[in-house]
């Protein structure tokens, strides 16, 4: 048998514009994102009047592409053979029609709420690995932000047609179908991300949180997400909690510098002095140790410096690790974003749907290759076959079964649209 | 069981206004008016609310603050578009003043809906004079109003509420929650009627739905309003073109246009007084332009003393100007006589040439026509200058640098520095021509900002000045 370290084979170099024709000939589930984008078995607007935009090899990038079937979306995809292709938003025209339309005259109408968590702007907290890599550790801040967002979006928006996707190299998107989301404007765009921004400024900001009321008490959604980040006793267990991750994996306070921004954001030089002359002379001392170090220090202190230090330790869980958003990426119905199944041009990885129940578990460096898919076509020896033969299969499954829900969940619209209209 | 309709339309007529075509004087602007109107009526509705319209607009590009704005705006209302309580005295007729209310917003309506710019403004304004109006009704009336509009507002059950207790505290801690009594109220809308709240955690949202106190119901009723202004724009844009309607109303339709863009109603006139005691002669001229003429005749007299001379453009602008000033005929033949004076024109042939025009220009010749000196409505919509013409309105057809330099130049003596022109620079490219030069005003006067010409008022007549 193969290892898992023959995947990325010479052979299959992601790269060579045969390996991408192979895998959209033969592997690319078309059925699936065509139910999931249309929400609907027959052709309807969500998908005829849907933009897809190509990037070509040699970096040509098209635009305004849109199709009225998923057998002419295949062909097309197998005619072009893209290295990655983006979906946009529903118009009020075909696409591909645009240049024959006055100026102007196409404008997007419906588009799913989007949303892009990227590991880059996790650098400045994440301490095992930097700039293009990722690993099964560090994920676990995308984890942690997954569960965050998902509670969020589900509990205070009601959404529930959610698909999470990873991004194929160092991030994840996820997408909300429900018809509502849709029917948001740029403005209701806008207006949501405003809710959900909490983690603020560039690095050069020491203090990137500051959302509390004037009495010094937390929203409730945002008391959610430390609980979330931080579960008390009771609390469902998780792996990638504040004490796992930030104490104790990336152990994100060990060295002087690190030590010296927690120091700053606790926002009491008295405490900041104790606390200094301890660790600067163990430099072996854990995060974990620090921070008991830090509650015990507190117990000393009269209620209100505990009141104080304690929200600012609340705000630093939330500095480290509640989800950095791309703004940009939500606000604009007409934003393209690159289409679940993709591969990615550097690392050949797939970008597959992640489950937010096990996201915890999920290792960017398992996930199936361009290279690895085809080589278990290359060992069925003849037998015909597509994705359903290969690792991918468990995926396209996961898609198929959310686009069966949103499907009925539209039908179901449907007809309570219709019964009204009596 | 009286059925709801039934029900609402029992306590209309059991009430003391039932006999009132319009209950209230809020109005949503859902219904268009349907009754017959003459054409008159159908112009002068429109520009009174054209009027008030554009002193929103300025307001705004000015910064005023909200409490300054509404008294600024109440004054004007009063003055130009009355909207009385019903509770006003029997003498008032409330119901035509809310038809002309009602019918100005509709024709304003047809007149902005075809650009986007237009529309955006409209929005915005029409919003702004609902929320003043909305703020100065009593709590009674605007229940009233919003009943009758049957809000799809859920009141939060208590039960609910209860249950919520924690959080609902924790978002709005200065709402009491009466020992054993029930719960503040609350209602219970879809987060989308009120972004703004939700953009800035301002309520608790569960499941898609906002639970807003009673206290901000401004808030939604406000974004109700604006949402329904900017459909029925969308509808009516496209209703416009099977407005077969004729040269009759087109043409209004335009001007009103004109008029918003340009800043001011174009009807704004200035009546030729008799002034206040005081004769200008000719040889006065030169004194009084450095002060108190507004940029646009300090640009024309400039060039005159320059060149000697004026185009035709520039010549009627500043005749009729100087005419408002104060300038009786026989002064205004002097000033023109020596003006051109030394210049390519003789003696002779300004007798022959231009003297006529100016008697016409003060209805002495001719038909006889009294023509009224040029508003800035005008003077900023019509002809552009060209190379050799010094006519129109310097802050918009001037670059912004020769702006800055004519500003500096002319006005330097006044108390101008550079330090007001970024200001003024900003009014000039958002297009609000008048309130730049409401400001120059007030810079070379010593007059506060915010004060106008006297009470707020911004520049829409160069006579003004």
């Amino acid at each position: 048998m193969a290892s898992k370290d023959d995947a990325m084979n010479v052979d299959y170099d992601v790269s060579q514009p045969q390996v991408m024709f192979q895998f959209y000939k033969r592997l690319y589930p078309y059925q699936a994102i065509f139910h999931w984008l249309n929400q609907d078995h027959a052709p309807s607007r969500l998908f005829t009047h849907r933009e897809f935009a190509f990037t070509l090899q040699g970096d040509v990038y098209l635009r305004y592409q849109s199709f009225a079937t998923a057998e002419e979306f295949q062909r097309e995809v197998c005619r072009r053979s893209p290295t990655r292709f983006e979906i946009g938003a529903i118009y009020n025209a075909r696409p591909k029609d645009k240049k024959v339309m006055r100026p102007g005259a196409l404008q997007p109408q419906r588009r799913e709420l989007v949303f892009d968590i990227d590991m880059t702007d996790y650098d400045s907290v994440r301490t095992c690995c930097t700039d293009k890599k990722i690993c099964a550790r560090c994920w676990g801040f995308i984890a942690a932000a997954v569960r965050v967002l998902d509670s969020g979006l589900r509990n205070q928006f009601g959404y529930r047609q959610l698909l999470w996707v990873y991004s194929g190299r160092r991030g994840i998107h996820c997408w909300v179908s429900d018809a509502a989301a849709m029917d948001l404007t740029d403005d209701q765009r806008r207006a949501l991300m405003a809710w959900l921004e909490v983690v603020k400024g560039s690095k050069d900001t020491a203090k990137k949180v500051n959302v509390r009321f004037k009495n010094g008490e937390l929203h409730p959604a945002l008391s959610s997400a430390v609980r979330i980040l931080n579960p008390k006793e009771g609390d469902p267990a998780t792996r990638w909690n504040f004490d796992g991750l930030i104490l104790h994996d990336q152990d994100c306070f060990k060295n002087q510098e690190q030590w010296e921004d927690l120091l700053k954001l606790l926002g009491n030089a008295d405490i900041a002095d104790s606390l200094r002359k301890t660790w600067q002379s163990d430099t072996e001392r854990t995060s974990r140790r620090k921070w008991e170090d830090l509650v015990k220090e507190l117990r000393k202190r009269d209620k209100k410096t505990q009141s104080s230090v304690l929200h600012a330790m609340e705000e630093i869980i939330l500095q480290y690790m509640y989800p950095r958003l791309d703004m940009e990426v939500s606000k604009h119905r007409n934003h393209l974003l690159k289409a679940p199944f993709c591969v990615h041009p550097s690392t050949g990885r797939v970008c597959v749907p992640v489950d937010p129940a096990t996201v915890d578990d999920f290792d960017p460096e398992r996930v199936p290759t361009v290279g690895q898919l085809l080589s278990e076509l290359d060992r069925l020896d003849g037998v015909p076959g597509g994705w359903e033969k290969t690792s991918l299969k468990p995926y396209v499954e996961m898609l198929e079964r959310h686009a069966q829900g949103i499907i009925q969940e539209a039908r179901q619209g449907r007809k309570a649209a219709q019964s009204l209209e009596f | 069981m009286i059925s709801r309709e039934k029900r609402a339309a029992a306590s209309a007529a059991a009430s003391p206004y039932a006999h009132l075509t319009y209950q209230h004087r809020l109005n949503f602007y859902d219904e268009p008016p349907r009754y017959n109107i003459t054409l008159d009526e159908f112009e002068s509705c429109a520009i009174d609310r054209l009027r008030i319209l554009s002193e929103i607009e300025s307001c705004l590009a000015r910064n005023r603050s909200p409490e300054d704005m509404k008294t600024v705006i109440d004054a004007q209302c009063r003055k130009f578009l009355p909207l009385d309580a019903n509770t006003a005295s029997k003498l008032v007729d409330v119901d035509a003043q809310r038809k002309r209310d009602h019918l100005g917003h509709f024709v304003l309506r047809l007149a902005f809906c075809r650009s986007e710019e237009l529309r955006r403004r409209f929005v915005k304004s029409e919003t702004m004079l609902f929320r003043i109006r909305y703020e100065l009704a009593d709590q009674n009336e605007v229940n009233q109003f919003l009943e009758s509009k049957k809000f799809a507002w859920e009141k939060a059950s208590n039960g609910e509420l209860q249950s919520l207790k924690s959080e609902l505290i924790a978002v709005h801690p200065r709402l009491p929650w009466p020992e054993n009594g029930s719960p503040p109220a609350y209602y219970k809308v879809n987060w989308t009627s009120v972004p703004d709240l939700v953009a800035q955690r301002k309520v608790l949202l569960r499941l898609g739905k906002a639970y807003v106190p009673a206290t901000e119901q401004e808030s939604i009723v406000l974004q109700e309003f604006q949402e329904r202004i900017e459909s029925n724009l969308d509808r009516t844009a496209k209703a416009l073109p099977r407005l077969d309607e004729d040269d009759r109303i087109l043409p209004i339709l335009g001007h009103l246009a004109d008029g918003l863009l340009a800043g001011i109603p174009m009807d704004s006139s200035f009546a030729v007084t008799e002034g206040d005691g005081v004769t200008i002669t000719a040889d006065m001229i030169e004194d009084l332009s450095r002060k108190h003429f507004p940029l646009c005749m300090r640009n024309l007299h400039d060039n005159l003393r320059k060149d000697k001379h004026l185009k035709h453009a520039g010549r009627l602008q500043y005749t009729l100007f100087l005419k408002g000033f104060g300038l009786t005929l026989d002064e205004a033949i002097v000033f023109w006589r020596k003006s051109y004076r030394g210049g390519k024109v003789k003696d002779d042939d300004f007798n022959k040439e231009y003297k006529y025009n100016i008697r016409h220009s003060y209805g002495q010749e001719g038909k006889r026509a009294d023509y009224p000196p040029m508003n800035c409505a005008r003077i900023i919509t019509s002809q552009q200058p060209s190379a050799q013409e010094s006519h129109g309105c310097p802050f918009k057809h001037f670059s912004i640098e020769n702006l800055d330099t004519a500003l500096l130049t002319k006005y330097g003596s006044c108390g101008m520095n550079s330090s007001a022109l970024p200001e003024i620079n900003k009014y000039v490219k958002d297009g609000h021509y008048h309130v730049a030069c409401t400001r120059v005003y007030e810079i070379t006067h010593n007059i506060r900002k915010g004060e106008g010409l006297g009470g707020g008022e911004s520049v829409t007549h160069p006579n003004l000045y």
